[in-house]
């Protein structure tokens, strides 16, 4: 607070305003000049300027912020104030002039709440209907029910609910390994083989697929070797001779 | 009474606001609006010859019962109601400068009431005395705050016609030859 360092101590004015008390630098400044019953055309605007800093002394940082700007511009009028002014009068603008204005305009405003208030207070002793906000809603009453009613309402709860439609899951594993094993027995036996003949007599999915999946593997491990003649026609299983140790 | 006028009287102790006649017009389709003035001002009568501790008033473009004044003190201190809160200064110097120049943006009132106005128009807001009307032409396209008829409710004015001129509102510290307002835009 560096502005009030220098000839604007608190001791340098009798003045004690609780600043609380104000709604605004422009009010703490209309109170000062009508305290002292100062002409509004002629504030003295040094004096004005040092009580005002005595006065916002004592805020905090977060309330002062409102009223410093107003005190930088009381400072600044008051230095205007001290610049020599031209000789004929015409040609000086008073530096309080917009201060001047802005207070006049401000203390309508005042009285306009002035007004407001006594209105509001006048009105409030007439109550009408719905003034008071509506109550919040009342918490559920407690729960008052007889046993048997409890019971009839489980009763109905359950028949509502849908019959829970069950699937039954059956383990059917593809069993590759032993699809594998049965070709290569077969394959010791004969040297060449046709699909259904792998197949044989397990022609259901789960079957078909071990020996398909049996087939693919030992081909592609090299024992043996299967062969299409023409698109859908028979497919003939060969021993992989190279490789039939392994 | 006639059978209107009842009518009248039933919406009016229902509502919890007052009822314009356009809304009173809703109960009885057949009626015009000559009929609901009438019938209003026969209820006028009513409670006003017959002894009653209610009467009519006209609030915020609209009719309302409420209770007459010398029963304002003893209702209140019995605690069967509570008056509304009183308004903060702020509040106050605020609402001043938004019923005047409405629409407004919160720079201009911070301009002429030399403080933050931030808190107090959310204060309003919440209240519902203030609301946002719209938004401003200018740069950043400010928002634009109006009073609300629970404003002209408050403070017991019909509508803002009602209002005094700002003129009125006597400047004590106003020089001489200036007579003019000195709120000019």
């Amino acid at each position: 607070m560096w502005l009030l360092t220098g000839p604007f101590t608190s001791s340098d004015t009798p003045f004690v305003v609780q600043v609380e008390a104000f709604s605004g630098p422009l009010d703490l400044l209309l109170h000062l000049i009508r305290e002292q019953e100062i002409e509004i055309t002629d504030i003295p605007i040094a004096n004005i300027a040092s009580q005002f800093l005595a006065t916002i002394h004592d805020l905090g940082l977060n309330e002062a912020a409102d009223y410093l700007e107003m005190a930088a511009q009381l400072l600044r009028i008051k230095i205007q104030m001290l610049l020599p002014r031209p000789f004929d009068e015409e040609g000086w603008e008073d530096p309080r002039a917009e201060l001047v204005r802005r207070l006049l305009e401000y203390e309508q405003i005042r009285e306009v709440a002035d007004w407001l208030a006594q209105q509001a207070s006048q009105h409030g002793n007439r109550f009408a209907r719905g003034w008071v906000p509506d109550p919040p809603p009342p918490t559920p009453a407690p729960l008052l029910i007889s046993l048997e009613d409890l019971l009839l309402a489980v009763e109905r709860a359950v028949e509502a609910m849908p019959e829970p439609v069950l699937h039954r899951v059956v383990p059917r594993p593809l069993d590759v390994e032993g699809a594998t094993s049965r070709i290569r027995g077969l394959l010791a036996d004969r040297e060449e083989l046709t699909l259904l003949d792998v197949i044989g007599s397990d022609t259901s999915i789960v079957g078909v697929l071990s020996s398909l999946l049996a087939l693919l593997e030992l081909a592609r491990v090299g024992a043996l070797r299967l062969a299409q003649q023409q698109p859908f026609g028979s497919v003939t299983i060969r021993r992989e001779t190279a490789h039939a140790a392994a | 009474m006639k059978p209107l006028t009842q009518l009248l009287e039933a919406a009016l102790f229902a509502a919890a606001h007052p009822l314009t006649t356009a809304e009173l017009s809703r109960l009885a389709p057949e009626a015009s609006t000559d009929d609901i003035l009438s019938g209003m001002a026969d209820l006028r009568t009513h409670y006003a010859e017959g002894g009653h501790a209610v009467e009519i008033v006209e609030v915020a473009e609209g009719f309302q019962i409420v209770t007459r004044r010398q029963f304002a003190q003893a209702v209140a201190d019995a605690q069967l109601v509570r008056r509304p809160r009183k308004l903060s200064r702020a509040a106050l110097e605020t609402l001043a400068v938004i019923v005047y120049r409405q629409p407004t943006s919160r720079a201009e009132i911070e301009e002429i009431r030399g403080v933050s106005v931030e808190g107090v128009l959310r204060a309003l807001q919440e209240r519902e005395l203030v609301e946002v009307v719209g938004r401003a032409d200018g740069l950043g396209r400010p928002l634009l705050y109006g009073t609300t008829p629970l404003f002209l409710e408050l403070i017991g004015l019909r509508s803002r016609d009602e209002l005094p001129r700002l003129e009125e509102f006597s400047v004590a510290l106003r020089p001489l030859g200036e007579q003019s307002g000195s709120i000019e835009s």
